[in-house]
């Protein structure tokens, strides 16, 4: 199924406000999704025998620039009985205080490979997802403060009393 | 509370039931740490086993032990000084990790149809190498897993003559720093594929040697089938690739479905579990892949030696960087590139703003860290003794579940 298609049948499925915008000037097209809905979007996506985007290829979670205060969450959808590949993108404004983190919804639901790559956003964006079973931190310990790939992060310079040099 | 709170609270609440859990499982059950320096758990990844005596009931993985922020580092780099750090990732696979990357920023650049052919041939040959040289450490260190010393030794025997020939090449032994965004670093030294049509001739008895010793070896089958069955679906819904995921019988290689490189024009087979010896998906499936696979990696270093010696012929005045570009600024855009690394859907991907030379952000998917968060849902209920089993037929490395 091609992108026009896929937009018409999730219009026709949750109606226009579910497709926030789309981009299609780069080689890979990319749909703009309402941010509270990509988990049923996902859901539709797997199991409409039209689609069946069943792999979850990658889970990105981006800070779109020290200014934009601006969060997003960039899924790689492949559909492996049509050898097809689709790009979801959501995003939502949001300050860059660490008491109050950008919020999406969680796909683990729909697809376990989220489980690892949600934690690991959180982990690096810090980015949380409501109805993740255990967002904990993945690759960074447990006591770790900041998220190292915002934008605005400031090297640590003492870890445990520790100088990192 | 405020909102700033009720996601702090949420967000604790997750390391709370976590802690809550082990406490209770120190009570009732036992808790044993496997890792971070148990031998078999190939590096330094550290395992919690809730067990109940013999029998484990649950697995908590701990990653992050060789965390280096790789896509930190791809943030304040440009693309060509990034290829080293890619080398690190899958650090028994470097070609194929480099040539992922690199294959992404020429797809940015709009020059990747500009390639010579003899470079994209070059780039599939040591990847192919590179690639055996991966599933002989996977299968070896299986085998020393499950408590054959032989063939790891066999295997690392035949794996230092890829080695070599990779050193000979790159000047490196394990991260090479090979294959550059437009074309490669050097071409190939005078009587490379001499020597690698030797080895091809050399390694083809030792392959059916080692079957004789491994595969067909009752006591590694009753070690390895019917253990540790990953049924497709969960194989496909927990993002399995490569051998993990054809072990569980889907034909599914990017290497054919999306026909990068000069594979469309090499012939090869895809080789997948068949429950020869017990279940599909199970352990020995997955040992077999690999060993198959080797089989067919061999086939296209033939081809791909066929081409280089005959109409691909090295000349005096080709240049490998001839088509390097002078600078690497992509359009703005994003890119999601996949391909087949040796352990299976390598991604990477790119944010680029059309005005640096360096990334605003790169995402790796590696396919190390998605085959490994099956292992809890795998080793549910299983002896301890066939954990040790089902983490080795992973085949992770741990570089690259870190990165």
């Amino acid at each position: 199924m091609i992108f026009e298609d896929i937009k018409l049948l999730l219009t026709e499925k949750f109606g226009a406000e579910v497709i926030v915008g789309e981009e299609t000037t780069g080689l890979q097209p990319a749909l703009l999704i309402a941010p509270d809905q990509i988990a049923e979007v996902c859901l539709e996506l797997r199991n409409n025998p039209k689609t069946y985007f069943d792999f979850l290829s990658c889970l990105t979670g981006v800070d779109y620039g020290a200014e934009a205060n601006r969060f997003g969450v960039v899924y790689h959808l492949a559909s492996i009985p049509y050898k097809t590949q689709l790009t979801l993108k959501i995003s939502k404004e949001n300050d860059r205080n660490e008491e109050n983190l950008p919020s999406f919804p969680s796909v683990v639901p729909v697809y376990k490979t989220a489980d690892w790559h949600e934690r690991e956003a959180y982990d690096m964006v810090g980015i949380f997802f409501g109805g993740h079973p255990d967002l904990r931190r993945i690759l960074l310990p447990d006591d770790w403060e900041g998220f190292p790939l915002r934008k605005d992060y400031k090297t640590a310079e003492y870890y445990k009393g520790i100088k990192i040099d | 509370m405020t909102l700033g709170e009720v996601y702090c609270y949420k967000v604790n609440e997750a390391l709370d039931t976590y802690n809550k859990k082990i406490a209770a499982a120190a009570v009732e059950d036992m808790v044993l740490n496997m890792g971070p320096q148990h031998p078999s758990t190939h590096g330094v990844l550290r395992l919690e086993l809730i067990t109940d005596g013999e029998i484990v009931k649950e697995v908590i993985p701990h990653i992050g032990y060789l965390h280096r922020c790789f896509e930190k580092h791809a943030e304040s780099l440009t693309y060509q000084q990034t290829i080293p750090f890619t080398d690190r990732m899958d650090y028994l696979a470097s070609m194929n990790n480099s040539h992922a990357f690199v294959m992404g920023v020429e797809r940015m650049l709009g020059i990747d149809k500009d390639i010579p052919k003899r470079i994209e041939y070059i780039r599939v040959l040591v990847c192919e190498l590179n690639r055996i040289a991966s599933h002989l450490i996977a299968i070896g260190t299986y085998g020393i897993d499950i408590g054959a010393f032989t063939p790891f030794l066999w295997c690392f025997r035949d794996r230092e003559h890829i080695m070599g020939m990779l050193e000979w090449a790159s000047g490196s032994r394990m991260l090479y720093n090979y294959i550059w965004v437009g074309g490669l670093f050097y071409d190939l030294p005078v009587g490379f594929e001499e020597r690698c049509r030797e080895f091809v001739d050399y390694f083809k008895p030792k392959m059916v040697e080692l079957n004789q010793l491994l595969t067909d070896n009752q006591v590694f089958i009753s070690r390895t089938a019917n253990v540790g069955v990953l049924p497709l679906d969960v194989a496909i819904n927990y993002g399995c690739s490569g051998p993990m995921l054809r072990g569980s019988g889907l034909k599914w290689d990017l290497r054919r479905i999306d026909g990068y490189s000069a594979y469309p024009e090499l012939e090869f087979d895809i080789p997948v579990g068949k429950g020869e010896m017990g279940t599909v998906g199970d352990c020995w499936d997955r040992y077999k892949v690999r060993v198959d696979e080797i089989e067919q990696s061999l086939k296209m270093i033939e081809q791909c030696l066929d081409r280089l010696q005959n109409e691909l012929k090295r000349t005096p005045d080709f240049d490998p960087r001839a088509k390097l570009p002078r600078k690497t600024i992509p359009k703005a855009q994003d890119y999601y590139v996949r391909c087949e690394g040796a352990k299976g859907e390598l991604g990477f991907y790119f944010m680029a703003d059309g005005k640096s030379e360096i990334p605003t952000r790169v995402k790796s998917r590696g396919p190390s860290f998605n085959n490994l968060s099956v292992l809890p849902e795998l080793a549910k209920g299983v002896m301890i003794a066939d954990l040790i089993a089902i983490v080795g037929s992973i085949d992770f490395v741990l570089g690259e579940v870190d990165r």
